[in-house]
């Protein structure tokens, strides 16, 4: 089933246009991983999912994007981020403790008990796969965690707000191998309760923990396919040329 | 572009394309072996089974080094899977010409029940698969892997028609069985090597369409 609808999506940097007539249905419960060369769109199209392009002043945008079938231009988009999370490429805890990080989001949606805020926090970073490592130092601050552990704390906050939707933006771009492969592992396991989006430049990233990959080029949606079938057998050219490296 | 890799690619094209040609050879002589009584030739075959081991091995090590190194993926992944699949079946083939040149051992010094005709004309067409399925792969020529998939069914109709003389033979004699067996099992082998050959093919058709063989 389809939680995101894109369609006939168009965006503009002032004279620039950023992303061509994008067509695509972003399935409920799967990883969807968005690949292509630096500036093909990838990362404007993930920002326009929850309309982090808004604050961008040169960003024009036509066409629909679907939430859950509500065209999400017409959704208050303090309800649509929280409804759709996103983690970027460098960790960025707040510079305050672990607790209060994840509290944060709940906190400015109105949840005040501590009893609440206290349950949240562990099941948040329980679901971060990060509860164990920290579970005595959650009044610390936030800026004392490695970066793989800062990032997974993002993710941890992301979940605070009980989204159902999660965009990554290069989310291991910054960290060592072990926390790469303990961020995927963490987004194999939330994918059961999440849709999750994420834009990676490590296509064995993409192939390791996506179920559908889109390949973009020069703002143009070139194939989107079964992950399995883009790397085995892709229907375009194009795309067959950027993952063997033939491209550029 | 990824120079490195594509010269990679060029020589796992070279080393396979070696390995057929010692294989063609293998099927060649053993036939020649059984047919001309050559028992030199016959040991000269089983003694050089081993480098066909070892050119396996080779490009098997190579292949995975390349799986480890460049992490192929698309036409790049499906090559190297066939090749590693390919040399499996040349191998196969190689024990196969082997196998032959044993039992032509067996054969030198009796006479023949009957004059050698099927066994020469289904090595000439099992030879021909293990060429022209090689050809497909290099040259990715989909129509020739699909022609030789349709060869095969010579080489069985030719086998069929052994047996059948065979079984005649030691109705005529019974003192006729124990060459008949011996004949009978070189047929069953070029009818293997033909066999594998179409399992090439396939993994070419793999290579060029992506379809799995149902192997």
């Amino acid at each position: 089933m389809s939680k995101i609808k894109i369609k006939d999506f168009n965006l503009f940097y002032d004279n620039f246009q950023g992303l061509k007539n994008i067509n695509m249905n972003i399935e409920e419960n799967k990883i969807t991983a968005f690949i292509g060369p630096s500036g093909c769109g990838k990362s404007s199209l993930l920002k326009s999912i929850n309309r982090m392009n808004d604050l961008v002043d040169s960003c024009v945008t036509n066409g629909n994007i679907y939430f859950d079938d509500k065209d999400i231009m017409k959704t208050d988009v303090t309800q649509l981020r929280k409804e759709i999370g996103m983690v970027f490429q460098n960790p960025n805890p707040f510079p305050m403790s672990i607790y209060n990080n994840i509290a944060y989001g709940p906190r400015t949606h109105g949840i005040k008990s501590k009893e609440e805020l206290d349950k949240i926090v562990e099941s948040s970073l329980r679901k971060a796969a990060l509860y164990d490592e920290v579970k005595d130092s959650i009044h610390k601050s936030a800026l004392k965690l490695s970066g793989g552990q800062q990032q997974r704390l993002c993710i941890a906050r992301a979940l605070a707000i009980e989204p159902e939707v999660l965009l990554l933006d290069e989310p291991t771009s910054a960290l060592d191998p072990i926390s790469t492969l303990k961020i995927e592992e963490l987004l194999q396991s939330l994918k059961d309760d999440y849709t999750i989006v994420i834009v990676t430049h490590n296509m064995q990233q993409a192939l390791r923990i996506s179920d559908n990959t889109g390949f973009f080029l020069n703002g143009e949606l070139i194939e989107f396919n079964e992950t399995d079938k883009l790397f085995t057998f892709p229907e375009n050219e194009k795309t067959e040329n950027y993952i063997t490296g033939r491209f550029g | 572009m990824r120079e490195n890799f594509e010269k990679e690619l060029k020589n796992l094209h070279l080393e396979i394309e070696t390995m057929g040609n010692m294989v063609i050879k293998v099927i060649d002589n053993s036939v020649i072996a059984l047919t001309k009584k050559n028992t030199d030739l016959a040991k000269k075959i089983i003694a050089e089974d081993i480098d066909i081991n070892n050119m396996e091995k080779k490009i098997e090590s190579h292949c995975l080094n390349i799986i480890l190194r460049e992490n192929p993926v698309a036409s790049d992944l499906r090559f190297i899977s066939s090749v590693l699949k390919i040399i499996t079946d040349l191998e196969r083939i190689a024990d196969q010409g082997a196998d032959i040149a044993e039992i032509s051992l067996y054969l030198s010094d009796e006479d023949f029940i009957t004059p050698i005709v099927k066994i020469p004309q289904m090595a000439n067409i099992a030879q021909d698969m293990v060429r022209k399925s090689l050809e497909a792969f290099i040259n990715g020529d989909l129509s020739l892997a699909t022609e030789v998939i349709e060869m095969d069914n010579r080489v069985d109709e030719l086998f069929h028609c052994l047996k059948n003389h065979l079984i005649e033979l030691i109705i005529e004699n019974p003192k006729n069985g124990t060459q008949a067996l011996d004949i009978l099992m070189i047929g069953k082998y070029l009818e293997r090597i033909g066999d594998h050959a179409e399992n090439i093919s396939e993994w070419v058709i793999y290579f060029l369409t992506g379809k799995v063989p149902n192997i």
